[in-house]
């Protein structure tokens, strides 16, 4: 018994090791620096952010990170009124937010945007066209999609989506999606909506994706990680750091970290693809 | 002291319509009036209606009602002298614990019972319903609608009961012919309330009503509450004309508040007690 322990602490000793030296690198910079780096935005990127906060914060103390949701477009508003120091989005700056803030945005992840459907669904396979479609309240009930006889649900999400705004573009080409879809405010209020739903039909993040849920081939395609990266799979957006102007100081220096590749398995292990 | 915190509370009501005004002004013009008031929410194409929305929060607010007041008189007459004594206490001690109980635990308790129930129940629609949000906004607004009339009947009945049994009057009669009537200010203010709070319940119909920008056409069917479209809306592009809409739901949420708790001051300012 005594032995077995020694070893399991050895064994944790050695990990521990690991660890510490293969992250040493890129947070040698952050040292003998202070201050305080806020971050609102985008829900998608919380665990990144959350991930590179910790390992920063815990090689350097003196550094404070705090990293809150409000979507999209509250980390643009907020970052541009110099209220947070990075504001993420899940889309690109718009023109008109462009022109009244100034921002400049680093794109450190790719997410793709899956279709979902319950996981005792029999449908495996659709087509964009069909997608469109059903979305758009033409076809109906699942027996015309090769499913059972039953009216399909709809489920989606509230315009200032970032999940929302790249499935409406690249899938549903901007067509129209029927005023009597449910509304839901987040991914993880679809995921639970749909797998309770045996009719429901969604979109998640792939970062999202579970067993609870099925994401339906799409033109013959299985939707993964990979096939987002490898650009079989065409519904991808961009997670986006945004600065007012060029950033600066230990801001700089935590782009830099997250857009390093220091910070790679970090963006792994939350579901996205890296784009460096 | 007292005058401070008179003077900041209402400072800071004042601060809200202000606000609410500034933002809303362009709205009230003719052009921003029509843009609003029409029945087509599509953002991206430019129409920016919020009459489902309204016709929405009226539904479920009044349905909500529709349920509440019968259940929260029939509880008030009953730990009032209708109901076997020795149950009246921990009835009305149940009702005071539910004034407790957080929206969002409605509301997520819901989601895992009340909604598949009535998808399976009734094979229409997806349960996220007006139905759905309707039964737990009843059950949300009961309690404060029976202390209200309890703290009314408490005070009338012990007054009325000598006469009325002198009278010859059953319970029941007298509850009908004198503690109803006399109360008629307590119904009044209960009412009121439970319809303010409904009004301004976000978390429910955010959660259960489904939130699709439709008019309803049956108690299935998905809706969308002006509270539960201002929730949604309120984290996009802040230079949209969806943004600017919302403060429009705003004025019209915050003029409805205001209306409520006039009529309440009304009533409760009342000449006399009947």
């Amino acid at each position: 018994m005594k032995k077995r322990m020694q070893i399991a602490a050895m064994l944790l000793a050695g990990v521990l090791c690991f660890c510490g030296a293969a992250m040493a690198d890129g947070l040698d910079a952050f040292k003998g620096k202070s201050g305080t780096i806020e971050i609102a935005g985008g829900t998608a990127h919380i665990p990144v952010m959350k991930e590179a906060a910790k390992r920063i914060m815990t090689a350097n103390p003196d550094i404070r990170i705090t990293v809150a949701g409000g979507g999209s477009g509250v980390g643009i508003q907020k970052v541009g009124e110099s209220l947070v120091d990075i504001g993420n989005s899940g889309r690109p700056v718009s023109e008109a937010e462009n022109a009244k803030y100034g921002l400049v945005s680093f794109p450190f992840a790719v997410d793709g945007v899956a279709t979902v459907v319950a996981a005792d669904n029999p449908v495996e396979e659709l087509t964009a066209e069909q997608i469109r479609k059903i979305f758009a309240g033409e076809i109906t009930n699942w027996k015309d999609v090769g499913g059972k006889d039953a009216a399909i649900h709809l489920y989606t999400r509230d315009e200032a989506s970032g999940t929302r705004a790249v499935y409406w573009k690249k899938l549903l080409k901007k067509g129209a999606i029927a005023p009597s879809a449910n509304v839901v405010a987040s991914n993880g209020a679809m995921k639970s909506a749909v797998s309770r739903d045996p009719d429901a039909i969604g979109y998640v993040s792939i970062g999202h994706l579970d067993k609870t849920v099925k994401a339906p081939k799409l033109d013959g395609i299985v939707v993964t990680q990979e096939t987002a990266k490898d650009g079989s799979y065409p519904v991808v957006r961009k997670l986006y750091m945004n600065t007012k102007g060029e950033p600066s100081g230990i801001v700089k220096l935590f782009i830099g970290y997250v857009m390093g590749p220091d910070c790679v398995d970090a963006i792994i292990d939350s579901g996205y693809i890296p784009t460096h | 002291m007292l005058h401070a915190a008179a003077a900041v509370s209402c400072l800071a009501v004042l601060a809200v319509f202000l606000f609410l005004l500034r933002f809303a002004a362009p709205l009230f013009s003719t052009e921003g009036l029509a843009k609003v008031m029409q029945w087509r929410w599509e953002p991206f194409g430019g129409h920016f209606g919020i009459l489902p929305m309204i016709v929405g929060t009226v539904c479920l607010s009044i349905s909500a009602m529709v349920v509440a007041a019968p259940l929260s008189l029939g509880i008030a007459c009953f730990v009032n002298g209708m109901g076997p004594k020795r149950l009246a206490r921990p009835v009305l001690g149940v009702v005071q614990f539910m004034t407790s109980i957080p929206t969002v635990v409605y509301g997520f308790v819901a989601v895992f019972l009340l909604v598949p129930f009535i998808r399976s129940a009734f094979a229409h629609g997806s349960g996220f319903s007006w139905l759905a949000a309707a039964l737990m906004l009843s059950l949300l607004i009961l309690p404060t609608m029976v202390l209200v009339l309890h703290s009314q009947f408490s005070q009338v009945e012990p007054e009325v009961r000598l006469t009325a049994a002198a009278l010859g009057l059953s319970k029941a009669q007298a509850f009908v012919h004198l503690v109803l009537p006399l109360s008629r200010r307590g119904l009044l203010a209960s009412a009121i309330l439970g319809f303010g709070r409904a009004v301004g319940d976000t978390l429910i119909p955010l959660m259960l009503a489904g939130n699709a920008v439709k008019p309803p056409e049956s108690v299935l069917d998905s809706i969308r509450t002006l509270t539960a479209h201002i929730a949604l809306v309120v984290a996009t592009d802040s230079s949209s004309g969806a943004y600017h809409s919302l403060f429009a739901c705003g004025m019209i949420l915050f003029l409805t508040t205001v209306a409520v708790n006039a009529g309440l001051r009304w009533v409760a300012g009342g000449n006399g007690r009947a």
